[in-house]
């Protein structure tokens, strides 16, 4: 029988046919019939060396491309492994499938060796999971879980497959349609809703874009841009969004938020047509919701009916993917200017004014030092070598939001970070799995110095494959983000932060095979990087920073965006 | 306040946990959760009664139907629509209190299932509060153990399904074979 397969190759097949390059996997007992079938298959297997870092290499990898990432672990702690990789991409919306091995069908609840019940535990970890009782439901459930990863809002999927389901030998037939009665996939948007919506547009004196993940995911950047040329309108980006419209484009007022700009939170607060663009209102961006943009109507456009009102409420809501709701936005922007657009122009022009003031008020500027390397200035020679070109690949914490303040991205898909779950380690795989899906790109992993000791295993993941990655280690001997705030909130008691033991860059690298360098002095740091950015292969910087620099602007948690600390309220010492 | 939900599932493993995963990940407790097969056999009626904060009332009801394996998910709190539960009790009392047990009975529409020398078990269908009272009465005949099924509701509107039609697989996006190691 020619279509006779094994569930091992009937998965393969399938991935196959996805379109899959590429896999971040770890074996283990339950998946060895599988990985014996990729032993003589083309399917590309990376070794990562943690389960948890094999999601994130595949986040990594979804973000870079948009495509869906795949990764493998075994069952029991090969699974468990990934849950904050999978929660992750749940709040990030980011297209992963996970596969994961089982124990076999009969074995199933009797505490087998390295059984976990996967199914029950990632149920809440992703937008769908699965099951596989039987082979014949294989081909249909693979198919389903790419169609569901990267369809309506992307996010986690995860195949649990027991190993007799992967020794099951049964006929293969393709699938041709997906059936998923239930899932419903908004794309269009409400016609009248969109006429409406530009009449509003036209209508205002202070509107203000608000643009998110959304737009990266559905790629309309180019949309984005369209719109905000059109009406003119100034637009932040969210710390997700970045890229979605580019930094050095005149209308973009940076970040808003936590630690966003002045302009971008003065913007927001007296704005009076806030248009949210595939955004949810997180309460990094909105601080306390109550005081959030008071005076403005809201338009909601977004993929997901649950995000609409959930945290705001939207006076024009349109459901629907970014980038189509976007074009017929755009056409019916066009159809009414520019006889609407002319009324509103003197208070438009007063609105320019008054953001361009805000910006010259208090402008997002680097601390520079010739003493000591400022983290910022870190970020600003990166975004010199970058040319807005780079992907940054980022973990959590101070450095996290430097680099979002300073580094400017001239398209989408070049900033990679954990934005809604904030998981450090994931900057480093994340890198990884960048770099398998843009061989050709220079790509940085901008880390702290906690968050690069979760995820020093991948070293040899890099050294291994070759991986060019050029690994920025911002290293302050601080956990910086819980330090700021326990400055700033908790009377300067400073409590399980000092990371004061850090191996030394040279010799790091050097066991893994690549070079290192530690860099302590301003006058190097140009040249370090460019040495970094010379070397064909990996390269490991261990830049060491200012210890006591914290972020701002910051807005304290439950605080009004508006009020923003803007400088150290005093000089914040550090006790020893 | 307590709200009334609806539910059409497909009939498949997890569903429930799905469902019920919506509100226990917000700390809410189900006062009554009911479940069985439609006409369609593929397919369950799911009725949930649970106390949600008033705001977040649609919230719960978005994220239900944002699961792949719930077809609608309605909130019938303040809709047009019929709700009953069920109770069976067996009630254990003296010989001298079964005529009273009996006219009691016939007054609240319940029904004799099951008569033995020490008592009765009676079924009796309504609404809640119904229910409470019939409880609260036979309670002063004797002992009692008291079985609810939980709300089941009905809509008495009707409503439209919006249901997803198959979505063709597109061409395959064969990878060359030869490219091992790439």
């Amino acid at each position: 029988m020619p279509n006779l397969m094994s569930g091992s190759q009937m998965l393969l097949e399938c991935l196959m046919r996805e379109g899959v390059e590429c896999v971040f996997g770890y074996p283990g007992g339950v998946m060895l019939p599988l990985y014996d079938e990729m032993y003589e298959h083309p399917l590309r297997h990376v070794l990562v060396r943690h389960e948890e870092n094999a999601a994130f290499a595949a986040s990594g990898y979804a973000m870079a491309t948009g495509k869906v990432g795949v990764c493998m672990a075994t069952s029991g702690p090969g699974a468990t492994n990934l849950v904050t990789g999978l929660v992750n991409a749940l709040m990030d919306s980011i297209p992963i499938v996970a596969i994961t091995g089982q124990v076999s069908t009969k074995l199933i609840g009797s505490d087998a060796f390295q059984e976990a019940d996967t199914f029950g535990i990632t149920r809440a970890c992703t937008k769908h999971n699965y099951l596989v009782k039987s082979i014949s439901d294989l081909p249909r459930i693979v198919h389903e879980a790419f169609y569901l990863a990267s369809t309506g809002r992307r996010g986690p999927v995860l195949i649990d497959l027991p190993k007799d389901v992967l020794q099951a030998q049964a006929h293969y037939s393709p699938v041709s349609a997906i059936h998923l009665p239930g899932y419903k996939v908004y794309t269009d948007g409400h016609a009248g809703q969109i006429r409406r919506a530009a009449q509003m547009i036209w209508e205002a004196e202070r509107p203000f874009v608000y643009a998110g993940g959304g737009i990266i995911a559905s790629g309309a950047h180019d949309e984005l841009r369209r719109l905000v040329e059109l009406v003119d309108a100034p637009a932040v980006c969210t710390l997700m969004g970045l890229g979605g419209l580019p930094s050095s484009h005149p209308n973009f007022i940076s970040m808003p938020g936590m630690h966003g700009s002045y302009a971008a939170n003065m913007g927001m607060t007296n704005s009076d047509l806030l248009i949210a663009l595939g955004v949810r209102f997180d309460d990094r961006v909105t601080g306390r919701l109550a005081a959030f943009a008071p005076h403005a109507k809201v338009i909601h456009v977004d993929i997901d009916p649950a995000e609409i009102s959930k945290n705001r409420a939207a006076d024009l809501p349109i459901v629907g993917d970014a980038k189509r709701v976007l074009q017929r936005l755009i056409k019916a922007l066009e159809e009414l200017a520019p006889e609407a657009a002319s009324k509103k122009a003197e208070a438009r022009r007063a609105w320019w004014q008054q953001i361009r003031a805000w910006q010259a008020e208090h402008p997002l500027v680097p601390e520079v030092s010739s003493t000591e390397i400022k983290p910022q200035h870190v970020m600003v020679e990166i975004d010199r070598i970058s040319g807005g070109e780079a992907i940054i690949c980022a973990d959590v914490g101070q450095h996290q939001m430097w680099a979002a303040q300073f580094i400017r991205f001239n398209r989408p898909r070049l900033w990679i970070n954990s934005g809604g779950l904030g998981s450090m380690g994931f900057g480093l795989p994340a890198a990884i799995g960048a770099q398998f899906a843009c061989p050709d790109k220079l790509v940085f992993a901008v880390i702290g110095d906690g968050g690069f000791q979760m995820s020093i295993p991948e070293l040899a993941t890099i050294a291994s494959n070759g991986l060019p990655v050029k690994i920025v280690v911002v290293n302050n001997g601080y956990l910086g983000m819980v330090r700021q705030w326990q400055q700033l909130f908790y009377n300067n008691r400073l409590c399980a932060v000092t990371l004061d033991c850090f191996p030394k860059a040279e010799s790091l690298a050097a066991a893994y095979g690549f070079p290192g360098r530690t860099v302590d002095s301003p006058a190097d740091l140009r040249p370090a990087l460019e040495q970094a950015v010379s070397e064909p292969g990996p390269f490991l910087l261990d830049i060491k920073v200012s210890p006591e620099e914290n972020v701002y602007p910051m807005v304290p948690a439950g605080g009004a965006i508006h009020e923003m600390i803007l400088r150290p309220p005093q000089p914040v010492s550090v006790p020893k | 306040m307590l709200q009334t939900i609806s539910l059409l599932v497909e009939n498949k493993p997890g569903a429930l946990m799905r469902i019920t995963g919506v509100l226990s990940a917000r700390g809410y407790n189900i006062d009554s959760l009911t479940v069985a097969r439609t006409l369609d056999p593929g397919l369950s009626r799911m009725t949930i009664v649970v106390d949600v904060d008033p705001q977040l009332r649609q919230q719960v009801i978005k994220q239900m139907n944002k699961l792949v394996n719930v077809l609608q998910a309605i909130d019938l709190t303040d809709q047009p629509a019929v709700a009953r539960e069920m109770l069976l009790m067996r009630v254990r009392a003296p010989m001298e209190s079964r005529t009273a047990i009996l006219k009691e009975a016939e007054i609240f529409g319940a029904r004799v299932v099951d008569s033995s020398i020490d008592g009765f078990a009676l079924e009796l269908t309504g609404e809640a509060e119904k229910l409470e009272e019939f409880i609260d009465i036979m309670r002063a005949y004797g002992d009692i153990d008291v079985t609810r099924s939980g709300m089941v509701a009905v809509s008495l509107e009707p409503r439209k399904l919006r249901l997803s039609p198959p979505v063709p697989k597109a061409d395959p996006v064969l990878q060359d074979p030869m490219r091992k190691g790439a």
